[in-house]
C-alpha cells in the first residue's frame, strides 16, 4: 500500500494550482470563524454581544457566497463536457453541485436561527461565551466538507471536525454533572462509530484500491459486488457507523442521554443542522459510492427504519421529559429518512431530502419553545411544563401547535406533506409492508404529540402545578418572537405549498446522480 | 523463506503478541509499555515496506511523545484495578460473542480472496520516501490535509474551553503588579537614634 506512493507519484511538476472557486464559502467561513476567534479574546464580558453579531455575520455572508457560488458559465461547461452540473476541484475531492448547494444553505440559516435562539439561554446561565460561536462555526464548516465530499477521506475528516466541536459544546457546561456525562458518553460512543466506519472505509478502499466515490462505484461496476465478502462486510461496518451517526435504532442508545443531558441551547443545535449533514453523509456513501450493492443496503436499512419506527413512537410515549420525548421523536424521523433513501429511487432521496430539511426547521422550532418558556435556574423540559400554555401565551401555544402537528404529521402542516412523499416513494419501490409498518407507527406516534397539545390547550396551568413563575409571561427579544413565529408560519407554509422546496430537492437530486 | 521474510514474521509475532499483552495485562503501566513495544514494532515493518518516514515518525511522536503523556497520566490517576474489572464477568458472555461474530466475519473475508490486488512493484534504491509523501501531501491532498489542521485547532479550542477556570483566589503571581511596584510599597524607612556601645560611657 505505501509502496504506491513512491512508485506513482514521483511525478514532479505536473501539478496545477487547484480551482478555488467553488470553495470559497467554506473558505471564508474558516477565515471568518478564525477572525471571531482573535476578536473574541480582546472582548469583555459585557461587550460579548459582539462575537454574537459577527458570527452571524459571518453565517449569513456564506450562505450568500453558497446561493451566489453558482457560475452559470463554468456549471454549463461542466454540464457539456461531463454531463452533470457539478463542479469539482482538490484533485476531485470537493464537489459542488446543486444538491450540495440546497443543503448547505439550510446547514447555514439553521444554525443563524440556533444562534438567535441560544443567546437568550446561554445569556441568563453564564454560558454566553465565544467558544459557543467559534465551535458551533467549526461544527457548520464540519458540515458543509461532508456536504461537498467526494472522497472517503474527506466525508470521515469532515465528520471529525462536526464531532469534535459536539463533543466540546455538549460539556460545555462544565460543572453540570448531567453535561458532562452527556458529553463523555457522546464522546466515547461517537469515537466508537468514528472508528467503525473508519475500518469499513478501509477495507472498501482494500478492495476497490481507491478512496474515490465515482471510482469505487467504476471498479464495482465491472464485479459482481454481492457475493464479494470484502465489500459487504466494508458495507455493514459503513452502515453501522452511519446508524451511530444517524441516530438509527439499534444505535439510538446515546440519543436520549445526551438530548437530555446537554444545555438546551446545546440539544437545539445538536438536533437540527448536523441531521442534514448526517444525511449528506449517508447520500455520498451509499447512493453516490456504493450504489452497485443497492440490494445490500436496503436489506439492512429496512431492518433499521423498522426498528427506529417502532422504538421510537413506543417509548415516546412513557417519557415525562419533553427534550427526552423529542429525542425518541427524532428516533423514529430518522427511520422515516432511511425509508426514502432505501427506496433507492430519485424520488425516494429527493423525498428523503425534503424530510431533513423540513424536519431540521420543525425541530428547531420546538427546542426554541423550550428555551422560550425556561429561565435561570429553571428548565421548562418537562411535559407538564406546557400545561395550561394556550392560556398564558396563546401565540406561542398556537406555535407549539404547529411544530408537534407537523412531527405527528397532521395536514396542513408541512410534516404531513413530507411523510406522505416518503410514503408515496416506499410505495413506488413495491416495498407496501414497510410503508403500512410505517403508517401504523406514526398513528402510535401521533398519541404523545396529542398528549402535549391537549396539556396546552385543555388543561388548566394552576391545577398541578401551582408554580407562580410559569404564569410570568416569557422574557425575550425582539428578535427571538419575530423568528420563532416565522418559523411557525413557514411550517405552515410549506405544509400549504411544498412544491417550490421538493422540486428543489428533486432537480438537486437528479443533477447530482 | 528469504530474510526479508524471516524478520516481517518475527516482528509480525512480536506485535501481535504485544497487542494482546495491552488488552490482557493487568498493570495499567505494563498495558502502556506493550503498547510502546507494539508501536515499535510496526514502525520495523513499515520500515520493511520501505515507508522509513512513517516508521521513524511513528516512532517519534507515538512513543516519544503521546505514549510519554500517557504513562504520566497513568501514574497521576491512581486507578483502580479491581473497580475496573467489575462486572467483568457479567459482560463475558456479549462479549465472546461479539468477539467470535467479528472473528467470524474476517476470517470469512481473509479466506474469500478479496484483497488480490496485484502487489506494487518495489520502488528503486534511490527513491526518497519522505520526498514522496510530501509531494502528494502537499499537492494532491492538500484539501483534506488543510482539514486535519483545522481539526486540530479545533481540538486546542475545545481542550481550552473545557479545561480553563478563572478561580477567585488562588495565589498566584501577578507580573503586572510586581512590574508596576515601586520603592516605596516595598521598603519602609525606619528613622532610629543612634546607639551608643557598650562600655563607652
Amino acid at each position: 500500500m505505501f509502496m504506491s506512493f513512491t512508485t506513482a507519484t514521483l511525478i514532479p511538476m505536473q501539478f496545477a494550482i487547484p480551482d478555488f472557486a467553488p470553495a470559497i464559502p467554506e473558505i471564508f467561513l474558516l477565515a471568518g470563524t478564525c477572525l471571531v476567534l482573535l476578536v473574541d479574546l480582546f472582548l469583555k464580558d459585557s461587550n460579548r454581544y459582539i462575537t454574537y453579531l459577527l458570527s452571524q455575520t459571518v453565517l449569513l455572508i456564506t450562505a450568500y457566497l453558497v446561493i451566489s457560488g453558482i457560475n452559470d458559465v463554468s456549471m454549463a461547461e461542466a454540464l457539456q463536457t461531463t454531463g452533470k452540473a457539478s463542479l469539482t476541484t482538490f484533485s476531485e475531492m470537493f464537489v459542488l453541485d446543486p444538491m450540495s448547494q440546497v443543503l448547505k444553505v439550510s446547514i447555514l440559516l439553521i444554525t443563524v436561527g440556533v444562534f438567535v435562539y441560544s443567546r437568550p439561554y446561554l445569556k441568563t446561565r453564564q454560558m454566553f461565551k465565544g467558544e459557543y460561536f467559534t465551535l458551533g462555526m467549526f461544527a457548520v464548516l464540519g458540515m458543509m466538507i461532508m456536504v461537498s465530499a467526494k472522497t472517503m477521506l474527506v466525508i470521515y475528516l469532515g465528520l471529525e471536525l462536526l464531532s469534535l466541536a459536539m463533543y466540546a459544546m455538549v460539556a460545555f457546561r462544565r460543572n453540570d454533572g448531567r453535561a458532562s456525562e452527556a458529553g463523555m458518553k457522546y464522546f466515547v460512543l461517537g469515537a466508537i462509530a468514528s472508528g467503525m466506519l473508519l475500518y469499513g472505509m478501509s477495507i472498501i478502499y482494500g478492495v476497490t484500491g481507491s478512496l474515490h466515490l465515482d471510482h469505487i462505484d467504476s471498479f464495482m461496476m465491472g464485479h459482481n459486488v454481492m457475493t464479494n465478502m470484502g465489500l459487504l462486510l466494508g458495507l455493514s461496518f459503513v452502515l453501522v457507523g452511519l446508524g451511530f451517526k444517524l441516530g438509527v435504532v439499534p444505535f439510538h442508545m446515546w440519543v436520549p442521554d445526551v438530548y437530555d443531558g446537554s444545555p438546551t441551547a446545546v440539544t437545539l443545535f445538536l438536533g437540527t443542522a448536523p441531521k442534514i449533514a448526517a444525511f449528506a453523509m449517508m447520500f455520498r456513501l451509499l447512493v453516490e459510492g456504493l450504489d452497485e450493492m443497492l440490494l445490500g443496503w436496503q436489506q439492512i436499512l429496512s431492518l433499521l427504519a423498522a426498528l427506529s419506527l417502532f422504538i421510537g413512537n413506543v417509548v415516546a410515549i412513557a417519557q415525562t421529559n419533553i427534550k427526552r420525548m423529542l429525542a425518541y421523536s427524532t428516533i423514529s424521523h430518522m427511520g422515516f429518512v432511511l425509508l426514502g433513501i432505501l427506496a433507492g429511487t430519485e424520488v425516494g432521496y429527493a423525498s428523503s431530502m425534503f424530510y431533513i430539511i423540513t424536519y431540521s426547521i420543525v425541530a428547531m422550532g420546538a427546542f426554541g419553545i423550550i428555551i422560550l418558556l425556561s429561565r435561570d435556574g429553571y428548565e421548562a423540559d418537562r411535559l407538564i411544563d406546557l400545561q395550561g400554555l394556550s392560556s398564558r401565551h396563546p401565540w406561542y401555544a398556537f406555535m407549539m401547535m404547529l411544530f408537534l402537528f407537523s412531527m405527528a404529521g397532521v395536514p396542513p402542516t408541512v410534516g404531513f406533506y413530507a411523510k406522505l412523499s416518503v410514503l408515496k416513494a416506499v410505495v413506488g419501490a413495491e416495498v407496501v409492508w414497510l410503508a403500512v409498518f410505517a403508517v401504523v407507527m406514526s398513528v402510535i406516534g401521533a398519541y404523545y404529540y396529542l398528549r402535549a397539545i391537549k396539556l396546552m390547550y385543555f388543561d388548566q396551568p394552576d391545577e398541578f402545578v401551582g408554580d407562580e413563575e410559569l404564569l410570568v409571561p416569557a422574557k425575550s427579544g425582539f428578535d427571538f418572537k419575530l423568528l420563532l413565529s416565522v418559523n411557525g408560519l413557514s411550517v405552515l407554509a410549506l405544509g400549504i405549498l411544498p412544491g417550490a422546496l421538493m422540486s428543489l430537492c428533486v432537480l438537486a437530486v437528479e443533477a447530482s446522480l | 523463506m528469504t530474510f526479508e521474510l524471516f524478520i516481517f514474521y518475527v516482528f509480525s509475532a512480536v506485535t501481535l503478541f504485544s497487542a494482546v499483552g495491552v488488552v490482557t495485562a493487568r498493570n495499567p503501566v505494563y498495558a502502556a509499555l506493550f503498547l510502546i513495544l507494539a508501536f515499535f514494532t510496526s514502525a520495523a515493518t513499515w520500515v520493511l515496506l520501505e515507508a522509513e518516514f512513517l516508521g521513524v515518525v511513528l516512532v517519534l511522536v507515538y512513543v516519544g511523545a503521546v505514549m510519554v503523556l500517557f504513562l504520566f497520566v497513568i501514574m497521576m490517576l491512581d486507578i483502580n484495578i479491581d473497580t475496573l474489572k467489575e462486572g467483568f464477568t457479567r459482560y463475558m458472555p456479549i462479549g465472546i460473542l461479539v468477539a467470535v461474530a467479528v472473528a467470524a466475519e474476517m476470517i470469512l473475508v481473509m479466506k474469500s480472496k478479496t484483497f488480490d490486488r496485484p502487489i506494487p512493484e518495489a520502488a528503486p534504491l534511490d527513491s526518497s520516501n519522505t520526498e514522496a509523501i510530501g509531494e502528494i501531501l502537499y499537492t494532491e491532498y492538500v484539501y483534506p490535509f488543510e482539514i486535519a489542521a483545522v481539526i486540530l485547532v479545533v481540538a486546542i479550542i475545545a481542550a481550552i474551553a473545557l479545561t480553563l477556570r478563572r478561580r477567585e483566589g488562588v495565589k498566584k503571581q501577578d507580573q503586572g503588579a510586581q512590574i508596576r511596584t515601586r520603592k516605596e510599597d516595598r521598603l519602609r524607612i525606619v528613622k532610629m537614634k543612634t546607639e551608643a556601645k557598650q562600655g563607652e560611657r
